[in-house]
């Protein structure tokens, strides 16, 4: 699509959408959002940078290619779920560690949990992207 | 590509390197075990798989599993050596390595599984790694044939495999092997006896290659020459033999097991030897004496008596070492001369005569002269054969006549190549590198070391051998080059001078048997009929279910789920709906109004991409309903996924032809509404019955204390159901990376595939 303006303002936008998205990603445990939402909403700022400049600057933009984000968050997603055998639990039980714990605050919270949303995350973000992008140059 | 187009070097660096380390570091650890063994004792080693069905990775080894394990890391061993040298810059060894690696651990694994379905796990890991084997040169047409044909062969014995460890695992109550075994003979008063031996057998024969399934042994020989070494003599095709001598213990005794092992065994060994003596080729020649000796292995599974499973035990030592050895000479043959044809060699003695003595001692061990672990191993085998209880005139017969050819073939394959009187030789011949020489070397030395030691053998594997065929130490009986003058010995100097004669006038037994064997039919000829058959079949089948218009799919998903849904309801009865009306409030008319015009304008429009805005209404109208209704998790990602969807459709419609003036479809229309009347059926029936918050209740109340989350729907998604989530994203990026191959109509950056 040849719009100068589409093209001037999808690069702020593509690089808002992204922003967005990992603040979906992170509020997803006690609000809505989360690792599925967010990967559509990061994908959907790249297609709109896919649409505005051509998918030949999205996926430079990109530096790796989508799918191996995909397989990539779905190797991050399984290693979050195998590391629950570390600590002797049954596969995918969430490993917590509350950092700065006191004791009426739980400090900052980092979990299993929180690395398998992210693999989410990137699985539906490369997936979408492989998708998108496969279309816009084969059709 | 053959092997001698490839230019020479030396080996192939650390990959060659790191697999002969490997399986040498485990032939060293079974070795390990040979004192504890022969003492007696049983290792086992269990972890819970899936205790619910009482399947668990149990391992165990005692004498002939542990026979087996060093059979199969040694000769491995020593043909990973063998072939960094002879396939020694090929681009692919690495590929190699790995497949044979593959292959030697899914071998070990059967013969140390202690569990029916482990057995079966390994059972078809060496199928499946063979296949890639035998089609590792999958260049050729041929290759690829024979390739597939192993492994439907097997594969199909396979399935009757499957089935008959079920059944035996019903029939005992337990899928330990050794809880089977420790029952005795028990398991053949069951019902179920016949039927779990007969398809076990099945599985056994078709792997081992005995007869009539036999016919894709030889073409099996496509393989590289150490996979025929390995797979081919020492292990793959003795796996069907292990199983059946695993289960002796329990199934042997009846006269179903003795007279079908005893039959099919000695055809198969009789008729192989014949097949041996009619080739011309080394490595096809080999393949055939491999059949006789397994056929010969499988006659005396079928006996009891000490003499024999004595014999078997011997045997199977003494053939895989004089046997992997001489398909090694061959490869190295080969490789020198670049032929295997035995009119076109001779007088190779002189420039390579490490590799000619390492095959003069194999092949004599193979004929079975004295002093070699040969001659001990066919005294046994008369000794075994005198003592069967049914035919033993006919079996010693069988196995006279299929020695004597033995000593033939031996003659063809290991002295006439090095020692006729050849003046044309064609290239310069060089002696073999040391890493193809160790193996023929070591493992005809080995022949000739427990020949004249035979004591060694005795102790450490023949003895406990015997031990887990029979359960009694006492059915051993003694290895001994010298037991007197009686009638193995007599039967051992008739085969002598049958095989001398027969020797003598070999070129014209050749052509005899040629002609013979030409009139036996043989499943191989049919093959290619079957499976053009199979083809068709499914060629014609996919025409008729695919047509490749999305439209006929989608009709018929569509009907097929409007008829399922209202034969559901017709079937279980409606339950009283819920009048609809009484809750409305003015929001849900703007909703409703929303949803019905973007639905109407998606039917009615002409323009695709006006259909496919219009369906981007319907989407965020159903959005806007789930914030409506609290669910806001589920409506950004309705939005998100309705703008995506607008979008990848917009891409293809756009690149697709207008729509000629929208004809009106009547099938099509009675299949949506259809679809639309039962669907609001379904849901009206949902909502009629009383709301299940069980689940409700127990996310609300555990969400925050288990997994200190708020939001309910994420924590379920990531927490209490991330299995079910991670498979959901694994079906997304398979979806994805199908349908790029699909796009890119699998062209690929890759240069070969």
């Amino acid at each position: 699509m040849n719009s100068v303006i589409l093209r001037a303002g999808a690069r702020y936008l593509a690089g808002l959408l992204l922003l967005f998205s990992i603040y979906m990603l992170l509020r997803g445990h006690n609000e809505p959002g989360g690792g599925f939402i967010g990967g559509l909403i990061g994908a959907t700022g790249f297609v709109l940078y896919a649409i505005a400049c051509g998918t030949a600057d999205a996926r430079a933009a990109l530096r790796l290619t989508p799918e191996a984000i995909a397989v990539a968050g779905l190797g991050l997603a399984l290693l979050a779920g195998l590391s629950a055998a570390l600590f002797g639990d049954a596969f995918f039980t969430g490993q917590w560690l509350f950092i700065g714990e006191t004791e009426d605050d739980k400090g900052l919270p980092l979990s299993t949990v929180l690395v398998f949303d992210l693999g989410v995350y990137l699985a539906v973000f490369g997936s979408i992207l492989a998708l998108v992008f496969t279309m816009e140059e084969e059709v | 590509m053959s092997a001698r187009d490839i230019p020479a070097a030396t080996g192939n660096g650390l990959v060659g390197i790191l697999p002969v380390l490997l399986s040498a570091a485990i032939f060293a650890a079974f070795a390990s075990l040979l004192p504890a063994i022969g003492m007696g004792s049983v290792l086992q080693w269990v972890i819970p798989w899936i205790p619910s069905l009482g399947i668990s990775f149990a391992f165990l080894v005692d004498g002939l599993s542990l026979t087996f394990a060093l059979l199969i890391s040694g000769i491995g061993t020593l043909v990973l050596l063998y072939s960094n040298s002879y396939l020694a810059g090929h681009p692919h060894y690495a590929r190699f390595a790995l497949f044979l690696l593959a292959f030697m651990i899914s071998m070990l694994g059967l013969v140390l599984a202690d569990d029916l379905i482990l057995l079966f796990v390994f059972w078809e890991l060496t199928t499946f790694t063979s296949y890639l084997l035998i089609g590792f040169s999958h260049g050729s047409e041929q290759s690829r044939r024979n390739a597939l044909q192993a492994l439907f062969v097997t594969g199909a014995g396979g399935l009757a495999f499957l089935a008959g460890l079920i059944l035996l695992g019903l029939a005992a109550e337990t899928t330990r092997i050794s809880e089977i075994l420790a029952g005795g003979t028990a398991i053949q008063d069951h019902p179920l006896y016949a039927p779990i031996l007969i398809l076990l057998l099945l599985g056994a024969f078709t792997k081992s290659a005995q007869v009539p399934f036999h016919f894709w042994l030889p073409n099996a020989m496509a393989a590289p020459t150490p996979v025929s070494a390995f797979l081919h003599s020492a292990t793959m095709v003795k796996a069907g033999i292990y199983v059946m001598a695993r289960m002796h213990i329990a199934m042997a005794g009846s006269d179903i097991w003795m007279w079908t092992l005893t039959i099919l065994g000695a055809a198969t060994a009789v008729y192989a030897s014949m097949l041996a003596v009619r080739q011309t080729d080394l490595k096809q020649a080999l393949a055939y004496t491999t059949l006789m000796a397994l056929g010969t292995l499988t006659l005396f599974l079928g006996q009891e008596e000490g003499y024999a499973m004595t014999a078997f035990a011997t045997f199977l030592i003494v053939h895989s070492l004089y046997k992997a050895a001489l398909f090694l000479v061959v490869g190295a043959i080969d490789k020198a001369t670049g032929t295997r044809e035995v009119d076109a060699l001779g007088g190779l003695g002189r420039f390579m005569p490490v590799t000619a003595a390492a095959a003069g001692v194999a092949a004599l061990s193979m004929a079975g002269f004295p002093p070699f672990l040969g001659f001990i191993g066919k005294e046994l085998k008369y000794a075994g054969a005198l003592a069967v209880t049914s035919e033993p005139v006919v079996i010693a017969g069988a196995i006279l006549l299929a020695n004597a050819l033995m000593l033939v073939v031996a003659g063809v394959v290991a002295f006439r190549p090095f020692w006729r009187s050849q003046a044309a030789v064609t290239r310069p011949i060089r002696e073999a590198p040391w890493p193809m020489l160790a193996g023929p070397v070591l493992l005809a030395a080995l022949g000739a070391a427990f020949g004249i030691y035979p004591d060694l053998l005795q102790s450490a594997l023949v003895t406990p051998t015997v031990v887990s065929l029979t359960g009694d130490v006492g059915e051993a009986r003694t290895l001994t080059l010298w037991a007197g003058v009686n009638l193995p010995l007599v039967l051992s100097i008739a085969t002598f001078a049958l095989g001398l004669v027969l020797y003598a006038i070999h070129p014209k037994l050749r052509e005899a048997l040629i002609e013979i064997t030409a009139r036996i039919p043989s499943l191989d000829r049919g093959w290619d009929g079957f499976m053009d058959a199979i083809r068709r079949g499914s060629e014609a089948l996919t025409h008729v279910i695919q047509t490749g218009r999305m439209t006929d799919y989608l009709a018929a998903m569509f009907t097929t789920i409007v008829a399922a849904l209202a034969a559901g309801m017709i079937w279980g009865g409606l339950p009283g709906l819920t009048p609809i009306g009484a809750d409305l409030t003015w929001i849900h008319l703007p909703l409703a109004a929303l949803l019905l015009a973007g639905a109407a304008q998606t039917a009615f429009t002409s323009s695709r991409i006006a259909a496919v805005a219009a369906l981007g209404v319907v989407g965020i109208g159903t959005a806007l309903v789930f914030i409506y209704f609290g669910a806001p998790d589920v409506a950004i990602t309705q939005l998100m996924v309705e703008v995506l969807v607008v979008v990848l459709i917009a891409i293809v419609m756009l690149r697709v032809p207008r729509l000629k003036a929208a004809p009106f479809r009547p099938l099509h229309a009675i299949i949506a509404a259809a679809m639309g009347v039962v669907t609001t059926l379904v849901l009206l029936a949902v909502v009629s019955v009383p709301l299940d918050r069980r689940l409700s209740d127990f996310f609300e109340a555990a969400s925050w204390p288990d997994a200190y989350g708020r939001n309910i729907v994420n924590v379920i998604l990531v927490d209490f159901r991330a299995l079910d989530t991670f498979g959901e994203v694994a079906v997304v990026v398979v979806a994805a990376l199908s349908a790029m191959a699909l796009l890119r109509g699998g062209r690929s950056s890759e240069g070969e595939r």
